[in-house]
């Protein structure tokens, strides 16, 4: 088991490396490298000093290196637009995303996946054709749009939330969060539930379909034979069953809900890493978005291994050494 | 027949069809039989000839959209089609249990077979941790697993095929039913281990006084096995009689086409003889005999469907019954 | 086991056709075969819901398309445009005389003109991206299942890779290093989306390759192009159909949302997305309808596209089938 894990990791770091060059290629030898450095509206002798300075004059893999070795120190530039280190940048805007994203992810989760499950047990019921309709909208409406409805609804017209901003923070682990605060939470009611709409039909549609699936099969008719209720049997084997590919969906989807973050920072004003990309490709800030990329990438080589981990904690068929 | 002890299981008349959207799929249509404590009934017929849906309904897991629509299925003293889903539900896997075709797609391949044992044991009683695994222990060892502490914690991936059915039938075994419905236990199996399956379960059905309903499409394999035949076509049952009888005479040309059609009993060499055609539609029964367009003896009489004559040799659906053709 | 039976033999195979003589009719004739479109067809309409959404969709869609002969003011005419009609509630009767049966946006534009034509546009960008991104998916799968070892390997490791990328990442980095423009636009969600194409065709056509009917035909060596397009391709639709009808609703939200965020088209050409995000600072002041109808238009749209994907996914899945 152990050399799974070692060996998942040593291919992630291989992605990695194969990431960190395309990003390299990306921003260096197609756009002028020169604009990932220096302001574009910096004089020619600042530009011809900084092109000697930073070596781009020098051959294409060997600024690669230099490339290389400054990400390792986590050196990523100075950012245009806030003139601070863009790793200080990033890692200050970080707890904010990711307290909104785990929030949302979570949320979606816990409540989604027993109403699929219910939904996909009784098909033909009112119930669960309602649950269906409502999982349709939060999939196909755009994540922009029901923050809009959210802050019209809850903000404006009943003005029980505020619409934007983040809440007061509290520390913890050294980090601030604002979900420790009560203030915090009123601040991140809204935001949360925008993000986790679009999460939370997935996973109802996901558990509706492999539960509907599941149950027209023959482990469930053998169960049924053997007088199982039907209650342990959607306990024991479905959610056993269905759990495979909703952790793999839960894992893929973390990444693209942390995408999502985008939007919904941009509508609630939320001051995170979201938010941050924005403003910086309105402003072509040009070290802040190879930072960003870099470090998504980075996000989704880590989610990839865990969810491979995790599958083959879930399924035993998937452990090395299977066969007996 | 004569049936000195009351029979055990007692099907009269039984019809399940299932309503689709294509029409009324009659895939059991007035079968009816009995089987006392002990016996063995080998169910035999082609795919699509009801057998399946008849073992289901003796254990109310007939699927919608199919329904049993009329008939009476006498067991231990009630009629299993007027009981409440709870009621059945306790039955299930107590008296009666049922042995699937693949054992692959039966057990779970995401739980030990410890586990799923467990679940069987705990549907019907409260046993303590170590009881119920000393239950499931012996239960194995009585089908024939070697070494079942290590396989109990096994997962179903990590057994042969022949092991997984046992376990399947262990499973079954576990609160000792008195009749066990076996569809088609041992047609995913290599035929040496077929082989020893059967030869198992006969030795287990005799020592426990088990009945059981052995399904299947090949005659071959029920013959060591029943104590009775009741071959199946087209949602009727076209012959029954004692094992003996049908074997050595075979009066309904569909059962002698059958007999006629097993391998070991023909010639090397030569042609095995088959039935031509194939199965009807089950949606586009009429009034005629089903299998008049496949039978060699098919006469005018053919145009109604027989009704059933019950002798001493047996019970019989046909006009025209081989070796007495006009 | 005794031999067979002395007395009147079964007759064998070849007598067939004599015994039939003297058989009773067979069972009426069976229907005749229904070609496998109509029953999908038949099976859809009975699912009123996605028939309505069908129906909501092809709406849409022929008025969409009709926009720039019904609508009553072009919105793209800057001289047609009056300060003085801006922000206006729907009903209100603007200085040409016209009914802005939905109000007007913060230029003066009639709301419901623009919606029509916005609606044109998302079409547009989700047909013309979707549809792309099926070709250049499809042919990669394809390639990727029949060319085998390393190609497919390389292949498939770039398309399940990108498939874990959230496609609005993807987008925006795109539109960010490309600039902003139709065709630009067009290429971010083409390369957003065509992974998902990519990786269906490739199951699908990998199935198939393993099919017994593929193997004969490679050995007589039959031409690549007959043998795909007249036996992969069949088979591979199905599966593609429920694929493109979610993309395709998908290319028209991601394009509003980008649009939203104003990395999409130019202002020139106002999408739905855009005329929500202009209007979105009016919401507070109560004047919602600027962003409200527009985005009940893009809704409407895609939850109708949404509905008709699900029914197609439902009767092609055969795990499904009772």
């Amino acid at each position: 088991m152990l050399g799974f894990i070692i060996q998942r990791i040593l291919q992630a770091a291989l992605v990695m490396l194969a990431m960190s060059a395309l990003v390299f290629v990306g921003v260096y030898a197609i756009g002028n490298p020169i604009d990932v450095i220096i302001s574009p509206d910096a004089t020619q002798d600042i530009r011809a000093q900084a092109i000697a300075r930073y070596g781009l004059d020098r051959p294409l893999w060997e600024q690669y290196f230099v490339f290389l070795g400054n990400l390792l120190r986590g050196d990523l530039g100075r950012s245009f637009l806030f003139g601070m280190p863009v790793i200080d940048l990033i890692l200050s805007r970080l707890p904010a995303t990711l307290e909104l994203t785990l929030i949302a992810v979570l949320a979606a989760t816990l409540i989604g996946v027993p109403l699929g499950i219910y939904a996909g047990y009784r098909p033909d019921s009112p119930v669960s054709k309602t649950i269906l309709a409502v999982s349709i909208l939060g999939f196909s409406v755009p994540t922009f749009w029901i923050g809009l409805i959210l802050i019209l609804t809850f903000a404006v017209q009943l003005g029980w939330l505020p619409a934007g901003s983040r809440g007061p923070t509290r520390e913890l682990f050294g980090i601030q969060w604002s979900f420790l605060t009560l203030e915090g939470w009123k601040h991140l009611a809204l935001p949360a539930l925008n993000l986790s709409l679009f999460k939370f039909a997935m996973m109802i549609r996901l558990a509706r379909a492999g539960t509907r699936e599941v149950m027209l099969t023959d482990t469930v008719k053998f169960a049924r034979a053997a007088g199982i209720s039907e209650a342990t049997i959607l306990r024991r084997h479905v959610l056993k069953l269905i759990s495979i590919p909703i952790v793999t969906v839960f894992g893929l989807e973390f990444g693209s809900t942390l995408a999502f973050a985008v939007v919904t920072e941009t509508i609630f004003s939320w001051p995170g890493v979201g938010k941050l990309i924005i403003d910086a490709i309105n402003s072509l800030d040009r070290p802040v978005m190879v930072a960003y990329l870099v470090l998504v990438a980075a996000l989704f080589v880590t989610i990839n291994v865990v969810v491979d981990l995790v599958y083959a904690l879930l399924d035993p068929r998937l452990r090395p050494g299977a066969k007996a | 027949m004569t049936q000195p002890a009351a029979p055990l299981l007692e099907v009269e008349d039984l019809a399940t069809h299932f309503f689709t959207r294509a029409g009324v799929v009659k895939a059991v249509d007035g079968v009816s039989f009995a089987l006392r404590r002990g016996e063995v009934l080998g169910l035999v017929g082609e795919s699509g000839s009801g057998k399946s849906v008849t073992g289901y309904s003796i254990l109310g897991l007939v699927d919608p959209p199919g329904r049993i629509v009329r008939g009476a299925i006498r067991f231990e003293g009630r009629d299993l089609t007027k009981l409440s889903p709870d009621q059945m539900k306790a039955i299930r896997g107590r008296r009666i249990s049922m042995v699937f075709q693949d054992a692959t797609a039966t057990l779970n391949p995401v739980l030990t077979i410890g586990d799923q044992m467990l679940l069987a044991v705990q549907a019907h009683e409260r046993l303590s941790g170590r009881a119920a695994r000393a239950l499931m222990i012996e239960t194995l060892a009585k089908v024939g697993i070697p070494d079942p502490p290590s396989r109990v914690k096994a997962y179903p991936h990590q057994l042969s095929g022949g092991m997984r059915q046992r376990v399947a039938i262990a499973i079954a075994l576990l609160h000792r039913p008195a009749l066990i419905v076996a569809d088609e236990p041992t047609t995913a199996l290599d035929v040496s281990v077929q082989a020893q399956i059967i030869h198992e379960m006969r030795e287990l059905v005799r020592r426990s006084d088990t009945a059981m309903i052995w399904i299947t499409h090949d005659l071959a394999t029920v013959s060591s096995l029943a104590d009775h035949i009741m071959v199946m076509y087209a949602g009727k049952m076209v012959e029954a009689g004692p094992t003996r009888a049908i074997l050595k005479n075979p009066r309904h040309p569909y059962t002698r086409g059958l007999l006629d059609s097993v391998p070991s009993r023909n010639p090397r060499g030569v042609d095995l003889p088959q039935i031509p055609g194939s199965t009807p539609s089950l949606l586009r029964l009429g009034a005629a005999c089903a299998f008049a367009p496949r039978c060699a003896f098919a006469t005018e009489a053919c145009r109604t469907a027989p009704e059933t004559v019950t002798d001493e040799a047996g019970a019989l659906r046909c006009h025209n019954p081989a070796g007495l053709a006009a | 086991m005794s031999s067979a039976p002395t007395d009147a033999p079964i007759v064998p195979v070849e007598v067939e056709d004599e015994s039939r003589g003297t058989a009773p009719p067979a069972p009426a004739p069976a229907p005749a075969p229904v070609s496998p479109w109509r029953a999908a067809w038949a099976e859809f309409r009975e699912n009123r819901i996605a028939l309505a959404a069908l129906g909501v969709v092809v709406a849409i869609v022929a008025v969409a398309a009709l926009a720039p002969w019904i609508t009553p003011q072009d919105p793209y005419d800057i001289g047609n445009l009056t300060l003085r009609d801006a922000r206006r509630p729907p009903g209100y009767v603007g200085s040409n005389g016209y009914t802005h049966w939905l109000g007007t946006d913060a230029s003066g534009r009639d709301l419901l003109s623009a919606i029509l034509y916005g609606l044109r546009i998302s079409i547009q960008m989700g047909l013309m991206a979707g549809l792309t991104a099926l070709v250049i998916g499809t042919t990669l799968g394809i390639v990727a299942a029949y060319a085998g070892g390393k190609i497919e390997t390389a292949i498939m490791r770039v398309v399940d890779l990108q498939l874990s990328f959230p496609a609005i990442l993807l987008a925006l980095v795109l539109v960010a290093l490309l600039g902003q423009g139709k065709t630009q636009l067009t290429a971010a969600l083409v390369a957003a989306q065509y992974a998902y194409f990519a990786r269906t065709a490739y199951g699908a056509a990998s199935a198939e390759r393993r099919k017994d009917y593929v193997e004969a035909a490679l050995a007589v060596p039959l031409s690549g192009a007959r043998l795909v397009f007249r036996h992969i391709l069949p088979n591979v639709m199905p599966p593609l159909i429920v694929v493109a009808t979610v993309q395709i609703a998908s290319s028209i939200s991601l394009e509003a949302t980008l649009s939203f965020l104003g990395l999409g088209l130019p202002v020139t050409e106002p999408s739905l997305g855009m005329l929500i995000a202009n209007g979105f600072q009016y919401m507070m002041s109560g004047r919602y309808w600027i962003s409200v109808y527009p985005g009940v238009a893009l809704i409407v749209l895609i939850v109708a596209i949404n509905l008709v994907g699900d029914q197609i996914r439902d009767q092609f899945n055969p795990r499904l089938k009772r």
